[in-house]
């Protein structure tokens, strides 16, 4: 294509425009809107005291994940309030017609680890929640954010979202991750030079050879936590790891349609000379196993690092929250719970690489750990593997799907004090359970730290006896 | 929407904190309503249960603008952060930078937030900090912030919002009602989808 050189972000935008004024914000197309309990309730209240519907239900799918029990899913919710916000969800899915996965049902699971599994999400989409971790999608070469209720209920309405033109951002990893360096490793790295705001007015683009290696999965991880770096989206260009992934899923395109998406599809890279606002690089050989230690995501170091002295107001409060010590060893901090799941690090290779670790080794006395499948078609593939038995051999809680303890929402908490090494995304002050204490991981550290009951990485196991063979 | 008062004249209240993220101001325990009031119980409600916390001190009784340290917002695109602020009584936030999600969805509700350069903030928050009882003028049509001379130490500081913002929070105006202006663009643009694109009905297996 002749013109201006331009980039992924740029592309997918242009391509969206339903309408472009001068002094005002662009309206752009939605192709798909992803639906939960906790953010729509107020949207679709909204359309009925208007008398409007829902102009597209069928770009438009529900789940219940943010208040489901990971335990009993078979029964009633029994927070009465949890309980009225799920149903809530089901009478306005019934009414506006609008496709929904309930507790129990097989399709159901974390509204960003449903999308991409069957193929909903796909490249050069635009694709909208009320959520934040929207980001997620991203990975596939769509430009994927997150919304309020406000703007959920206008996408309900009309399709489209009026959107100031966002900044564009590389962030480009150059290198190859050393052995045992994953991609949650690599984004809180990536958070913790940008800072949790650094990224924000930007779309941040994700490039170079490390972020080219990794899988789908990785590339989730990525770029679901582009947020916590203030970024309201993150993308990824498509490329072959893209295709094979989507190839043959559900609602993925076949025969001729696939051939004509597929053509669409290898037109969306960024332009060779396109121009971005900033850039900032990474060199991935330089990257380790990476554990936050205070109380926002861009308080991270390496797991061999101590707990920095603080340098501000706010990273002193962090530490008293946090009840840490700066000089102490990250390796020597001791945990009550360690989390694998969230739409962070929920799907399937996620629960392979703790598996892995946690394979003929036990948990710690003391430690509780629980396993959280991000859906229900993870949590089948990962019993067809046999994941669930090693879980459960090592000492490990298998559960259902959902949110869990990512967020304080459900049954799934940290009681006051408690501290835990999790696969999530967010370490805010309360996030897991008013005064819980959380340290973002990624799923071999928080296997490794399931071991030893310490913050640890999967080599520090090597030199303990009694381990069994990998 | 109700259109936003210019000027609009209150008391302000300063949160010496940064990064005070939508978990802060809305716990999730707090989120499950399916209304959009009743809110105000769960504004910051882990900070509350300290002694001391300054929203609680009363001489700030009765604030109506929140003064923040930078990066206010941040994280969940919960809106409920907005209508818990509004539901206790708050009509603007200054901070020296905003969250993208936090910033438009108080635009959705007709919150106020106010980005002011960090020095400027900071000068507000020690003036409050003296006199809380000072009133703050927040003067929307002109891009101002001020405090009168005859009310303490005096205080000026202009304010950028963009001209569709600022003209839709002034007329309170609607943005489903504004967008449907362009139905006809909208049906003609769903015309041009490329037919690969995926629908979630129907379910395919």
């Amino acid at each position: 294509m002749s013109g201006t050189p331009r980039t992924l972000a740029e592309k997918v935008w242009d391509a969206h425009l339903v309408r472009q004024a001068t002094g005002e914000p662009d309206l752009l197309y939605i192709d798909l809107h992803l639906v939960h309990e906790v953010t729509s309730p107020q949207a679709f209240d909204g359309l009925r005291l208007a008398g409007r519907t829902v102009r597209r239900p069928d770009l438009t799918i529900a789940t219940e994940d943010h208040n489901v029990p990971t335990l009993n899913i078979d029964r009633p919710i029994a927070d009465p309030v949890s309980r009225l916000q799920v149903e809530t969800l089901r009478r306005n899915c019934a009414e506006f017609g609008v496709r929904l996965h309930s507790m129990g049902d097989a399709g159901q699971g974390i509204v960003h680890v449903i999308g991409p599994q069957l193929g909903l999400t796909q490249p050069g989409m635009t694709v909208v929640c009320g959520d934040s971790h929207t980001s997620t999608h991203g990975a596939f070469g769509a430009l994927a954010f997150g919304i309020g209720t406000s703007q959920v209920e206008h996408v309900l309405a009309t399709q489209t979202l009026p959107m100031d033109r966002p900044q564009t951002m590389a962030v480009t990893v150059d290198g190859r991750l050393p052995l045992g360096v994953t991609a949650k490793d690599l984004i809180l790295a990536v958070i913790a030079q940008i800072g949790t705001g650094g990224g924000q007015g930007y779309v941040l683009e994700y490039r170079g050879e490390a972020i080219r290696a990794l899988s789908m999965e990785g590339r989730m991880t990525v770029c679901n936590m582009s947020i916590e770096a203030g970024a309201r989206a993150g993308m990824i260009a498509p490329d072959q790891t893209t295709f094979d992934y989507l190839s043959g899923r559900p609602h993925a395109p076949t025969g001729a349609e696939w051939e004509a998406a597929l053509s669409y599809w290898r037109t969306l890279a960024t332009d060779d000379g396109a121009r971005f606002d900033r850039e900032v690089r990474i060199d991935a050989s330089t990257l380790s196993p990476f554990v936050t230690w205070g109380t926002n995501p861009g308080q991270g170091v390496p797991l061999s690092a101590t707990v920095p002295e603080p340098t501000s107001h706010d990273d002193a409060r962090a530490l008293e929250y946090m009840a840490l010590q700066p000089g102490t060893a990250l390796r020597d901090v001791a945990v009550d719970t360690v989390f694998i799941g969230s739409c962070t690090n929920g799907r399937i290779e996620d629960l392979r690489a703790a598996a892995d670790v946690l394979r003929g080794r036990q948990v710690a006395d003391g430690v509780r750990v629980l396993v959280v499948p991000g859906s229900v078609g993870v949590k089948t593939q990962a019993e067809k593997e046999g994941l669930d038995a090693v879980f459960a051999a090592a000492g490990a809680q298998w559960r259902g799907a959902g949110c869990s303890m990512c967020l304080g929402m459900n049954p799934d908490t940290l009681a006051p004090g408690e501290r835990s090494a999790s696969t999530s995304n967010r370490n805010f002050e309360g996030r897991q359970g008013k005064g819980g204490r959380t340290h973002l991981v990624s799923p071999a550290v928080a296997a490794a730290t399931a071991v030893t009951g310490r913050l640890s990485a999967p080599a520090d196991l090597r030199s303990e006896p009694a381990n069994g063979a990998r | 929407m109700e259109a936003f008062p210019s000027p609009y004249t209150g008391t302000a209240v300063p949160l010496r904190r940064s990064n005070v993220d939508t978990d802060q101001i809305i716990p999730a325990s707090y989120l499950k309503r399916v209304s959009r009031t009743g809110f105000a119980d769960g504004l910051f409600a882990a900070w509350r249960a300290e002694p001391g916390f300054v929203l609680d001190d009363p001489a700030y009784r009765g604030a109506t603008i929140l003064l923040a340290g930078p990066d206010f917002g941040t994280g969940s695109s919960r809106e409920h952060a907005v209508w818990a602020l509004q539901d206790a009584g708050f009509r603007v936030v200054i901070s020296a930078r905003f969250a993208d999600i936090f910033r438009g969805n108080a635009y959705k509700g007709g919150l106020l937030p106010v980005q002011l350069d960090n020095a400027a903030v900071q000068q507000l928050m020690s003036l409050v900090e003296t006199s809380p009882a000072t009133p703050v003028t927040v003067d929307l049509a002109e891009r101002a912030v001020r405090v009168e001379p005859t009310d303490g130490a005096a205080f000026s500081a202009s304010f950028d919002i963009d001209d569709y913002a600022q003209w839709r929070l002034l007329e309170g105006l609607d943005d489903i009602e504004l967008t449907l202006t362009a139905a006809a663009d909208i049906a003609a643009f769903e015309a041009t989808r490329p037919p690969f694109l995926p629908a979630a009905l129907p379910i395919r297996g």
